[in-house]
């Protein structure tokens, strides 16, 4: 009861994990950093505007970066005194700082292709940005989805099987949304009518795709690939005007359909669900089913459609791995996309734009590590593929805060 | 617009909550529904409510049969309802929650919020309910959260308002102040449904009275009718409402509080420096309206919530127990009564002779050794359902098979079978019949009567005054006045509200 007295301390969680890491980054990056000039390109050779390229010192981008970091925990630890949240713009500023930093130290004596690192890292990011937004969907109505990993599979087995045999990107997507959500029915259908406990449902369809996708890859993928796993990739579109910004350009707006979808999808989802009529409700339901079954709205009916639809768009995801990046279907190909894109949607709090934001650090970090390994074999690249989980752990118990789940997630609604 | 309700009868597997009731309420009426706890008021207007599915009997409203499927075929004939437990999204703000279900939109769907808002501040002006559209519900305190509920049916252009038990969150000011917005309505010609269990307030409003129970309709009746009259009425017997019990004669100090300060579930600090003490042979009440701390309070006392570090002494005789685990509190000689007794009393699962032996489970007269002496426990067992009275087949039966008054008892003879020093009795008789309310204050009594000290905490102003020595009022963490039993009710309202004696 919040009319008693309030009384909230600001822990100082947030200005240690901040000195802390400012402190490595001055030391490792910095102090004891590696000789050698960071070469940041800003602009690629095929760009129509032609910026030059940025080079700086690595070491020396070090220790700048660590005294602006640790500058920033100075001020959080200044707020946080005075009993104040620290903002989170400096908590963006702090990041971007540290990926500086480390992107500087990484390439002493090599290139950094700006563009090419954060456009790289839109594309991985878009399959677990949809499943991410396919999980939002499902437990802001209350049902929680652990299948999500089914559905980006089966998307991205649908999607490389139906394009190469009719030879339509475009039935391929449409069947890759239509079977991930049909496999959301199956959860749905269980949750809702069979009163089923929820995760369990998941991890056995999730159990199920890789077993399904696994056979007939083995029994029928590798005997003819040629005319069942040849999809190749969707076109490259490039958005005229838009696509010649420098760096913003080339990152957004030269894209496969699949990315550009996601880039509509999560703000599209962000308005449906706080600004109209059918997200007032959804969240209604996974709140408080009974209050939203009190006022004439159909709990079971809500809940199957946020699924269901939740699930199209994690297929589109599952699309957006085959045709929409790799080409063709492998076995087990999502990889944890899927649990990733779970973990994805606690870390963004169940909020569209804040939970793409999480992706595309992992997206980022995947492809870090590739880059990584090119520029700086000498370290090891298992060391960089760390990197994203450790920031993961620090911003869930430094920053994030207490994280408020939809309170009747998992929780079954039975009408007296 | 005239409701009337025809042989409703619903069943639940065996148990048949309404047999064939009829209830007519004619427009602009306060029609008192009166009952005990589980006499099947709530299920009778769920069914009218389209929540529930009636087996039998029909709803007619002015003379035309009504089929509801859902909630939304009953709001959309008009009936509205306020629910015992608010029917509202904690997350969502008041003006969300007057739209669910009945939103204005623009075009795609698109929220029409500003819109939703003004439909708040008209009815909220209409009436005088000053409540702000913009705020959460969950930072409202819960007197405001029922008027939001008041709006969001007459915003659905309620001709017939179904209020369930409205008054048991509510201070007896914030009650007057309901039952003025109760006659209000029905001078605007709204059919009032009033669903309670308290005489007085029935006597206080209603223009007829129906009574219900163990699901049927006993008699009507009209306010000038005795309290005594409805009471016997409604229990189906004479009872007696008031406990007989000789003058306290209090001894040694048993428990002092000094300062105490605990924080809740949310890190509010819900306990805000109490101190008070509690002597052999008397009983200190708690006084309050729910959700002032009392719950918080009486878990701290049995170490069950940490008290905030540094803040104050929680001290039995002469021993600290402010940071002691619940064993040692109850190895030192502390009973608890818990608010909830399914959630924290029993193990419904278990059986009545295995609850019995909860908590001495360890080195007790329960055990021999490692093991459980079974000979031993079914005499215990069996000795203490006839001691107390435990309308049960046998002591194995599970303790969730047990009617709510039945089930208390098992719980208060737990607590009382030990030998101890203080009884912490939080809600003893809520949701419980008369004849066990009885039992469990005369055994309350016989407590303080054989030189224990109890701190009684409770939200029924009529046990706290039928029990208490002395009385203890909360407000907001704060105890804001300790008052002998004589005080009058409306000074106690006072002191409920928070005006300091």
């Amino acid at each position: 009861m919040s009319s008693l007295v309030t009384e909230t301390k600001i822990g100082f969680k947030a200005p240690i994990v901040m000195a802390a890491i400012g402190l490595v980054v001055l030391v490792f990056f910095g102090l004891l950093g590696r000789d050698g000039m960071a070469n940041f390109q800003i602009s690629r050779r095929q760009d129509a505007i032609q910026l030059p390229d940025v080079p700086i010192d690595s070491s020396l981008l070090g220790v700048v970066s660590g005294i602006l970091m640790l500058a920033l925990a100075g001020f959080s630890l200044w707020l946080t005194l005075r009993n104040r949240k620290t903002r989170m713009w400096s908590i963006s500023i702090f990041g971007f700082l540290g990926i500086v930093s480390l992107l500087g130290w990484l390439a002493a004596d090599n290139s950094v292709p700006v563009s090419f690192i954060a456009g790289t890292a839109l594309v991985l990011a878009v399959p677990i940005v949809l499943g991410a937004m396919g999980g939002v969907m499902s437990e802001r109505s209350g049902i929680t989805n652990i299948a999500i990993e089914g559905q980006l599979l089966t998307g991205a087995f649908m999607a490389a099987v139906v394009s190469t045999i009719t030879g339509s990107f475009t039935l391929g997507i449409i069947s890759a949304m239509v079977a991930a959500a049909l496999l959301s029915m199956i959860l749905a259908v269980f949750a809702l009518r069979f009163l089923a406990q929820q995760i369990i449902v998941g991890v056995v369809l999730n159990v199920l795709v890789i077993g399904v996708t696994n056979f007939l890859y083995q029994q029928w993928l590798t005997q003819d690939s040629e005319n069942t796993n040849f999809p190749g990739t969707l076109d490259i579109i490039k958005i005229p005007f838009l696509s010649d910004i420098p760096i913003i350009g080339p990152v957004l707006f030269e894209n496969r359909i699949t990315v550009f979808a996601a880039l509509l999808i999560v703000p599209a989802l962000w308005f449906v669900l706080f600004k109209t009529k059918l997200g007032l409700r959804a969240r209604a339901v996974g709140e408080h089913p009974l209050a939203a079954d009190t006022v004439g709205i159909n709990v079971a009916r809500t809940r199957f459609w946020w699924v269901t639809i939740g699930g199209a768009i994690a297929g589109l995801g599952g699309a957006a791995l085959t045709i929409g990046n790799a080409g063709a279907f492998g076995r087990e190909m999502s990889g944890g996309f899927g649990f990733i894109a779970l973990a994805v949607v606690i870390l963004g709090r169940w909020h569209p734009i804040s939970a793409s934001l999480a992706a595309l650090l992992f997206g980022f970090s995947i492809i870090l590590r590739v880059w990584a390994n090119q520029v700086s074999p000498g370290i090891p690249s298992d060391f960089i593929t760390m990197v994203p989980y450790v920031v993961t752990i620090i911003a869930v118990v430094g920053f994030v805060g207490k994280s408020r789940p939809p309170k009747a997630v998992a929780v079954p609604y039975v009408k007296g | 617009m005239k409701l009337e309700l025809r042989g409703i009868t619903k069943r639940f597997g065996t148990l048949v909550a309404n047999a064939s009731i009829d209830l007519t309420v004619n427009p602009g009426e306060i029609h008192a529904l009166l009952g005990e706890n589980g006499a099947g008021k709530s299920t009778l207007m769920n069914v009218l409510y389209g929540l529930y599915t009636a087996d039998e009997g029909e709803i007619l409203l002015d003379d035309k049969v009504q089929k509801f499927s859902g909630p939304g075929d009953a709001m959309a004939a008009g009936i509205g309802m306020v629910h015992q437990h608010f029917m509202l999204i904690p997350v969502f703000t008041v003006a969300e929650n007057v739209a669910l279900g009945n939103e204005p939109t623009g075009v795609l769907g698109t929220l029409k919020l500003a819109e939703a808002r003004q439909r708040v501040l008209d009815i909220s002006k209409q009436f005088g309910f000053n409540v702000d559209p913009d705020a959460l519900i969950e930072d409202l305190p819960v007197g405001i959260q029922q008027r939001v509920e008041i709006i969001k049916a007459l915003s659905r252009d309620a001709k017939v308002l179904v209020l369930d038990e409205p008054t048991a969150v509510l201070t007896p000011q914030e009650t007057d102040e309901l039952m003025d917005i109760m006659r209000q309505l029905a001078k605007n010609g709204t059919s009032i449904v009033f669903i309670t269990h308290k005489l007085r307030e029935v006597k206080e409003v209603a223009d007829k009275i129906t009574v219900i129970r163990l699901g049927k309709v006993v008699g009507s009746a009209s306010p000038s009718a005795s309290t005594n009259e409805l009471a016997s009425l409604m229990v189906g017997r004479e009872v007696d409402l008031k406990v007989d019990k000789a003058p306290a004669q209090p001894k040694d100090l048993v428990l002092s509080v000094d300062a105490v300060s605990v924080l809740d579930d949310r890190s509010q600090r819900a306990v805000d420096s109490v101190s008070f003490e509690v002597r052999a042979g008397e009983i200190l009440a708690i006084a309050g309206v729910q959700g002032n701390g009392q719950t918080e309070l009486a878990e701290a006392l049995l170490g069950l919530r940490p008290v905030i570090k540094g803040s104050g002494t929680i001290k039995l005789g002469d021993k600290d127990i402010t940071e002691a685990s619940v064993k040692q509190v109850l190895e030192a000689g502390v009973a608890f009564v818990p608010e909830d007794r399914k959630k924290d009393g029993l193990v419904a699962e278990f059986s009545v002779a295995e609850n019995l032996m909860l908590d001495s489970s360890f080195k007790s007269r329960f055990t021999k050794g490692l093991n459980i002496n079974l000979k031993a426990r079914r005499k215990i067992a069996d000795d203490l359902v006839q001691e107390f009275d435990v309308r049960t087949q046998t002591s194995d039966s599970p303790a969730g098979k047990l009617s709510g008054g039945n089930q208390q008892k098992v719980v208060v003879a737990r607590e009382l079978s030990r030998e101890v020093k203080l009884l912490v009795a939080s809600q003893p008789t809520r949701g419980v019949d008369v004849g066990s309310i009885e039992f469990i204050h005369e055994r309350i009594v016989a407590e303080r009567d054989e030189g224990k000290a109890v701190v009684l905490v409770s939200t029924e102003l009529d046990e706290v005054l039928a029990l208490a020595d002395r009385i203890a009022v909360m407000y907001r963490g704060k105890i804001v006045g300790i008052v002998p039993p004589t005080t009058s009710r409306s000074d106690l309202g006072k002191l409920m509200a928070g005006v300091s004696a």
